[in-house]
């Protein structure tokens, strides 16, 4: 016979608030649908701003650079940085921030410098930057997949008694996704300090959200699991930064895992290579630029004389700059040496792959000859 | 030294693993308070804590998944794959980045890791448990496939396996689990990923692996009544494949014969006949043949013994190799 949970947990602590978590309302004043969120300082919003400048601008300048050829690809976030400048300002050094493709300015915020962001996206490699040393996961192209990574490291952290934590990105439309679900269910059971946020922009590639589901919300899909969830205006960065900030703290003095849906809108398409005119009308853009995120923050901090004209005018300087220096480095070809293919596919190469990097060099010689 | 079985020689390579370093972790379906449905993790929750072998969800891609994880975090976790056709939900883990996550880092992260996989035919399972699955890991670059034939064997290579700075999907061939032979502990056998020579022949090279050693050495038996002395190789790892012993002992008997219970089309044996002939072309007294599964799905188990080469199937084999000059019927 067996047993139901039920007595473990109180399932309504489980359960979302029934309207998103909202600090700031579109026009910039107050919402008052904070539930017992705390507002970040205002030195912290000051600084999310100024990133969400440099993030918008990056991604702008890497859009451009792929109309030019010199990206492979690119999937714009634009629309979506409230939640990725906040998804880096809520973890430590220490902490552990698991990307997916579209997560660049994340990974801007994070610290990363450009020209490893775009390595992946430029098809020099398959991830510029040293994982281990900025404790960001390689960005991850098959969707959901990294969500079970960022549980099993979040237990191993937990094990080896480091106080750090997880944050693994996630799209709607991995939502659907087995590995989703297996990640949930796997950092209930084992208690792991992981953070699951769920960028809801509505659409994976072309499919709405409601031919992706049923559930009254993406965030209701933590209770099965018995992960206490969230859900956010994610076009709000107040209320991005507030509830990440307290699940990852919960989660770093074992209050376990955590699922937070926000609420956003890519006011791009799905890449470059992508028309969204085929799947979604110019009415409904409209409506969520009405929403955007930097404009809503930039007049919050306004209203608490907390952001001066000499304040943005020094951001957009900035946010130039950083374009310029994103155009020298994607402007520059890297010298890419074909005989590193075999480097790294095992730690030594084996007898068969020796065999084939002599040929490849006999090859590149007979060229060059 | 005495005599244990294959599933105890596994056992006693947790065990020595586990108590030799403490960042191997066993976990997978009912590894722990069960020991497995194969009684390969017997006693190991109990002797170690739960903190070391443990029992996870019934999630196959949740379990490498996890496992790559805990990898990243500086564990060695060794998982296990309850049946070879359970392990697909996990196909996606393996090739997209266990196999990978190396070379997409360029070396700065690494999975030392071990995939276990009861795999293959020969115990009378039901549908989706017996699988050969082999070609599906081989054919991914990143991974290393070791198979074990007999229990000594089981015992090194899988602690060499669990030493590997590289991820290791480890096939053990259930039909062996049983066998039983004297096993040593010393860890005095040959470097995982070579070939060995089970038994010396002069006449033809039988190249076989994992749940058919013990027939191909039984088919060396039989055919000295045939008047032929049979060489038996071992290939023990699947990839890399150990061509220069292959190709030493082909070249010199002149003839070979691959065995292998998976399916014939695509298979590992088309690999290894390949190389043969590239390597032992003006050697060969006969073209390279091969006895393998048939290209049918798995069959129930009243009719697997249509299914898996046996010993007058190889011994037929031989039999067209060309003894005197005879040409040889095409077909298996």
């Amino acid at each position: 016979m067996t047993t139901p949970n039920s007595g473990r947990v109180d399932p309504a602590a489980l359960l979302p608030s029934a309207t998103p978590i909202r600090f700031v309302a579109e026009d910039g004043t107050p919402a008052e649908q904070s539930g017992d969120y705390a507002e970040p300082a205002l030195e912290t919003l000051r600084e999310a701003y100024r990133l969400m400048v440099l993030g918008r601008r990056f991604d702008a300048q890497a859009t451009a650079l792929t109309k030019q050829g010199r990206l492979a690809v690119y999937p714009s976030s634009t629309g979506q940085e409230a939640c990725q400048i906040a998804a880096a300002l809520a973890l430590n050094p220490a902490d552990w921030l698991f990307p997916t493709y579209r997560d660049s300015m994340a990974l801007i915020a994070r610290g990363i410098a450009p020209g490893e962001v775009l390595t992946l996206l430029r098809g020099d490699g398959h991830c510029g930057y040293q994982p281990d040393q900025v404790r960001t996961a390689p960005q991850c192209t098959p969707l959901a997949t990294q969500a079970l990574h960022a549980t099993g490291l979040a237990h191993a952290l937990h094990r080896r008694g480091e106080h750090a934590v997880t944050l693994a990105l996630i799209g709607d439309g991995a939502t659907s996704e087995g590995d989703f679900h297996e990640a949930l269910n796997f950092a209930g059971v084992f208690g792991a300090p992981v953070v699951f946020l769920v960028q809801n922009n509505g659409y994976a590639i072309s499919v709405p959200l409601d031919k992706q589901t049923a559930a009254p919300s993406l965030a209701y899909k933590g209770i099965g699991y018995g992960v206490r969830a969230e859900q956010v205006d994610g076009n709000d960065a107040v209320a991005m930064l507030s509830v990440l900030s307290a699940a990852v703290e919960r989660a770093r003095t074992d209050g376990g895992p955590m699922l937070i849906e926000a609420h956003t809108y890519r006011m791009d398409a799905h890449t470059n290579a992508d028309d969204a005119t085929r799947y979604r009308d110019a009415a409904e853009v409209e409506r969520w630029r009405a929403a955007d995120p930097m404009r809503r923050l930039e007049t919050h901090l306004r209203n608490r004389n907390a952001l001066s004209d000499k304040d943005i005018e020094s951001f957009a300087d900035e946010a130039e700059e950083f374009a310029a220096t994103v155009r020298g480095v994607m402007n520059t070809e890297p010298q890419l040496d074909p005989l590193t293919l075999f480097d790294h596919v095992y730690a030594e190469p084996t007898r068969d792959l020796l065999t084939q990097r002599a040929r490849l060099a006999a090859e590149l010689d007979a060229v060059e000859a | 030294m005495s005599p244990i079985t294959m599933a105890r020689a596994l056992n006693a390579a947790l065990r020595d693993a586990l108590k030799d370093d403490e960042k191997v972790l066993v976990f997978g379906e009912d590894v722990g308070t069960l020991g497995g449905v194969f009684r390969v993790t017997d006693g190991l929750t109990a002797d170690f804590g739960e903190d070391r072998c443990f029992d996870t969800p019934l999630a196959e891609s949740g379990i490498v998944g996890f496992a790559v994880g805990m990898a990243m975090g500086g564990f060695r976790p060794v998982v296990e794959m309850q049946f070879d056709a359970f392990a697909y939900p996990a196909f996606e883990q393996i090739t997209s980045h266990v196999a990978k996550l190396r070379n997409r880092t360029r070396g700065a992260l690494s999975l030392p890791m071990v995939i276990r996989v009861p795999y293959a035919g020969g115990i009378g399972g039901v549908e989706h448990h017996c699988d050969s699955s082999e070609i599906y890991y081989t054919h991914t670059p990143g991974l290393r496939v070791l198979t074990p034939g007999t229990a000594q064997d089981a015992y090194d290579l899988l602690r060499d396996a669990i030493d590997s700075p590289d991820p290791v999907v480890f096939l053990e061939p259930k039909n062996r689990y049983w066998s039983t032979e004297d096993v040593s502990f010393a860890r005095k056998g040959a470097p995982a990923d070579r070939a060995v020579i089970r038994r010396p022949g002069r006449d033809v090279t039988l190249v076989a692996y994992g749940p058919m050693l013990g027939t191909a050495l039984e088919t060396a038996e039989a055919a000295t009544a045939e008047g032929w002395d049979v060489e038996v190789v071992d290939l023990r790892s699947l990839a890399p494949f150990d061509e220069e012993t292959v190709a030493e002992s082909v070249c010199r008997t002149g003839r070979a014969v691959v065995v292998h219970e998976a399916a014939g089309f695509g298979g590992y044996g088309a690999e290894v006949v390949a190389r043969l002939t590239e390597r032992c072309f003006h050697h060969l007294h006969a073209p390279v043949l091969r006895v393998t599964g048939l290209d049918i799905p798995y069959p129930p188990p009243k009719l697997e013994q249509y299914q898996r080469p046996d010993v007058d199937r190889i011994l037929d084999t031989i039999a067209r190799l060309q003894w005197q000059d005879q040409p040889v019927v095409s077909g298996a």
